[in-house]
């Protein structure tokens, strides 16, 4: 391969780095209306009064927007495909607010300060009504955080507002009781994680316009642009076809620019008015405002037979979807369905439990998307087993883990929101994965630890897997031409948001017509003019429209030599295309010639292909995480020297990327493991509201990254390869659980591991002991 | 309303506006210069960073009226120097980029402590880049674009 599996520099790299125009607010118009929206001081009250006229009557207000100048339509801002399996529990606006930060009204003028003076102006008239602030006490609980009527799921999906529950969820195989009881070994324990914040460098920004054809264009930040333009247009009653959604240069998502943010009061605003609007959220909003990781209680309970073979898993797992229902179902089913499978040797594997609303920010979709939180808790049971049979925690996932050609009946069983695929694992080199990080981690020199007098050093590991898009649900598209003098244009709906989407799908187009990167012009993400994809979630552009690149391109050269046949007089399949040149015998003709040839004589033709690609399965990328970590004796202070991350991603299309995502997943999990934390007051209002006091992995936190990749080609991904976006964040957690564990011999079960919660265990067991 | 002068990017400019104004959006609505970015308004992501006097500040937190008589350069006017072109070309071979949002004020960053320190090692460039935050790389490769940049650019700072 000459342009697949190189390190070719990002195709977009260069004009970034000068500042060139690129992101969403660099296209806003130059007058556009400010919208700001004044948010709840309550974590739960319903709005008696709104007193707004001496604010309307401010010169450069142009209007003020509450829950009465919107229709009743309840829908969903997951940004999913449809029929979405979150509940439609949302209303652009309404009489209910349910945490602190949320939508009360939008004030909409010329400018920021006019704004911000209109809505000191305001007076809001509130009945305070008691929050739902502990999930685990919000089932059935007086206080309903959705007490309306008209808000609905769109098939079952478990939801059941008047009990606080967003989506519930149970599945069984075998019968785990029985075989648990049978079992020589058992633990139970009890896990927690933590509410973590996407701190996306760009915050959430869109902009619309009207333009001369009178349709409505918005510039958007946004992971999921077809989605977007669906979501309005159901919401605002707004015909489809009036609506263009452009995704400029995304500055980071991570799952949080997968919903809707400020989207629809700046489409209303401008489609209203036909004045242009835009909106930026503050750092405060965006952490206060968007979205976090679903919190969840884990119990897990695990059962192993004399020989160190696992029998049985029991998951028993609560979520916190916080006020609203975006992806409550699909990340809860995540968390078993891309964790369980990892030991698919068990007689019986139970998951079950519910997600609860609670009147904190909403919580959404997150790199990892359950898995991450279902890791921790998995592979903290399995250390915590292994040391109860006094058994090597490698062994024991050498003894358990998923296998290559194997597969697990949960694949079948749970798909996201509905059931899932039944696959086989083509590729899986888990056990590569393992050996090799315990060779680069030193695994048998330090194990479990190394006291180095006021210091000890300890290791700790885990593995992973998840998908690489959803089967059978996520569609991409691509559609390739052949331009005058040989080049080419891609029109891809995939979305690029940082990740390199744009590089590697040019990557690809580039290897199947044998020609540089240089040569494929491509263009993401415009609902007017690239094909449908359903965006850049659930680790699946690589895979997905990667194929969809693949077939277009392979669909594109197969035009070309038919034309290059009929000039030549021969037969298609006996040309010989090296990229530059057609052969045929003692003929030839260059790309250049044919290329103007058919765009400039009688036989003008347009070349160009289409294709989509629906993956039939999902093919699962592994990795095994290994982290080395120092500890202060005194203070437990941790610094982490080395994380080796071994990963089967299949073919890496561009080996730099997919390291870079690689490091970067396991920065943001080990953000999460060891300090990152939504912090909220006793009444529901955000603490950590800032980049102050969310602390997120900053260049002195970060020793050693070592990233390696090993040998691995899936047959069904293009040229070979699966996802790698999300696979990185899911180790940390548990990996550093398990380094503490080997370090003090003290296990810590709820998310971020800090230094205080390891003294705070050390004390406790040793007050024990007196 | 004040009249403020200053150099910005190397051209004279004399403004007659509200002297609170932020610095970074004077650049951005005055001058549409989209290389400095608002990522949190509050001077701790440093996705905002510009010269000023060829040291590096956080320009969403400076009022304008503190650079009156200043020389500012933005990414847009330092990207026409030398040492521009040796850090571009560290980075873009080290694969520093990703959503590139914090890019433009990492590079600026960088040309702030390489001027000060042509040679960091390790621990210092970590320290003199540890105001501009990243969320989508290991920084690893941030640092290795910094360290090819101050070898290939010997003799430039």
């Amino acid at each position: 391969m000459k342009v697949v599996n190189h390190r070719t520099p990002s195709v977009d790299g260069l004009g970034i780095m000068k500042g060139r125009k690129a992101y969403t607010d660099d296209f806003a118009e130059k007058d556009s209306l400010i919208i700001k929206v004044l948010r709840s001081p309550h974590a739960f009250a319903k709005i008696k009064t709104i007193d707004d006229e001496s604010a309307k009557a401010l010169d450069g207000i142009e209007m003020i927007l509450t829950y009465k100048d919107f229709k009743r339509n309840a829908f969903t801002r997951a940004g999913q495909g449809y029929p979405e399996p979150s509940p439609h529990d949302k209303f652009v606006l309404d009489e209910y607010v349910r945490y602190v930060g949320d939508e009360v009204l939008a004030v909409v003028g010329t400018s920021d300060d006019i704004c911000q003076k209109a809505m000191d102006l305001i007076k809001v008239e509130y009945e305070v009504l008691e929050p739902v602030l502990d999930f685990e006490k919000a089932l059935d609980h007086k206080v309903l955080v959705h007490p309306e009527d008209d808000i609905h799921e769109m098939f079952d999906i478990g939801f059941d507002p008047k009990r606080n529950k967003a989506a519930s969820y149970h599945m069984e195989i075998g019968d785990v009781k029985k075989v648990l009881d049978s079992c020589k070994y058992t633990i139970s324990e009890t896990f927690y994680t933590q509410a973590q914040a996407h701190v996306m460098l760009e915050p959430h920004t869109v902009n619309a316009r009207i333009d001369y054809q009178e349709r409505l264009v918005l510039y958007s930040s946004t992971q999921t642009p077809f989605h977007i333009r669906r979501i309005i247009s159901q919401a605002l009653e707004i015909p489809l076809s009036k609506i263009r959604v452009i995704k400029p240069r995304v500055g980071g998502g991570f799952g949080g620019k997968q919903a809707i943010h400020g989207e629809m009061l700046v489409a209303y605003v401008t489609y209203i008015t036909g004045k242009a609007s835009k909106m930026v959220y503050t750092r405060k909003e965006v952490f206060e405002s968007s979205y976090t990781r679903h919190p969840m209680k884990l119990e897990i309970s695990l059962g192993a037979d004399e020989k160190g073979m696992l029998k049985a898993i029991d998951a028993h797992v609560l979520s916190d979807t916080g006020a609203y229902g975006e992806h409550a179902l699909t990340v809860y089913m995540v968390a078993g369905s891309k964790v369980l499978p990892l030991y698919n040797k068990v007689d019986a594997v139970r998951f079950y439990g519910d997600v609860v609303y609670t009147n904190h920010t909403p919580a959404g979709a997150y790199r990892g998307y359950g898995a991450i939180q279902g890791n921790f808790a998995l592979e903290s049971a399995v250390d915590i087993l292994c040391k109860k049979m006094k058994m090597d925690p490698i062994k024991f996932r050498e003894l358990n883990m998923m296998k290559e050609k194997e597969t697990s009946p949960i694949f079948a069983i749970m798909g996201e929101g509905t059931e899932g695929t039944a696959m086989n694992m083509e590729t899986c080199k888990l056990e590569e994965c393992v050996s090799r990080g315990k060779e680069l981690i030193h695994w048998d020199d330090i194990y479990p630890h190394i006291d180095d007098g006021d210091k000890i050093r300890s290791v700790g590991m885990a593995i992973a897997m998840q998908g690489s898009g959803i089967p059978l649900i996520d569609m991409g598209s691509a559609s390739i031409k052949l331009n005058d003098d040989g080049f080419y244009n891609l029109m891809v709906g995939a979305t690029e948001i940082g990740q390199g989407s744009d590089t590697v799908l040019s990557q690809i187009a580039a290897e199947v017509l044998k020609t540089s990167v240089d040569k494929v012009i491509i263009y993401s993400s415009d609902t007017d003019l690239t094909p449908f994809d359903v965006g850049a979630y659930a680790s699946s552009t690589t895979f997905v429209s990667g194929n969809a690149v693949y077939r277009a391109a392979d669909e594109l050269k197969s035009m070309m030599l038919k034309e290059v046949a009929r000039i030549f007089e021969c037969d298609k399949d006996d040309i010989d295309f090296d990229g530059e040149r057609f052969y045929y015998k003692d003929k030839k003709i260059s790309l250049i010639d044919f290329s103007n040839e058919i765009t400039y004589s009688e036989a003008q033709k347009q070349l160009q292909a289409t294709s989509s690609y629906v993956g039939p399965k999902s093919p699962p990328p592994f990795m095994a995480g290994f982290v080395e970590v120092e500890f202060d004796k005194e203070t437990a202070e941790m610094k982490v020297l080395n994380y080796v991350s071994v990963v089967d991603c299949g073919t890496t299309i561009n080996p730099m990327l997919a390291k870079g995502q690689v490091d970067g997943a396991i920065v943001q999990g080990l953000g999460m493991a060891m300090f990152e934390d939504v912090k909220y007051s006793k009444n529901g209002k955000l603490i950590s509201g800032d980049m102050l006091n969310y602390k997120i992995p900053t260049r002195l936190d970060i020793k050693k990254l070592t990233t390696e990749f090993v040998d691995s080609y899936e047959e069904s991904g293009p040229f070979g390869a699966k996802s790698v976006g999300e696979i990185g964040i899911d180790t940390p957690p548990a990996a550093i659980a398990n380094a503490v564990e080997n370090a003090f011999g003290i296990r810590i079960k709820s998310l971020p591991i800090t230094a205080e919660k390891i003294l705070n265990k050390k004390w406790e067991i040793e007050n024990e002991k007196k | 309303m004040t009249e403020i002068k200053f150099t910005l990017n190397g051209k004279k400019q004399i403004l007659n506006t509200d002297p609170n104004r932020r610095l970074l959006d004077v650049i951005r609505e005055d001058f549409q210069l989209t290389g400095p970015k608002e990522g949190c308004g509050e001077g701790e992501c440093g996705a905002c960073a510009v010269l000023l006097n060829g040291q590096i500040v956080n320009s969403c937190s400076v009022p304008l009226a503190n650079v009156d008589g200043q020389d500012i350069v933005t990414i847009e006017g330092f990207s026409s120097t030398k040492q521009y072109h040796v850090i571009k070309e560290a980075f873009a071979k080290a694969g520093g980029v990703q959503c590139g949002f914090c890019t433009p004020g990492m590079i600026i960053a960088t040309q702030s402590l390489l001027s000060e320190n042509p040679h960091p090692d390790d621990y210092e460039i970590k320290i003199g880049l540890s105001g501009n935050l990243c969320r989508c790389t290991g920084y690893n490769l941030i640092i290795k674009a910094v360290k090819t940049a101050s070898k290939d650019g010997d003799g430039l700072w």
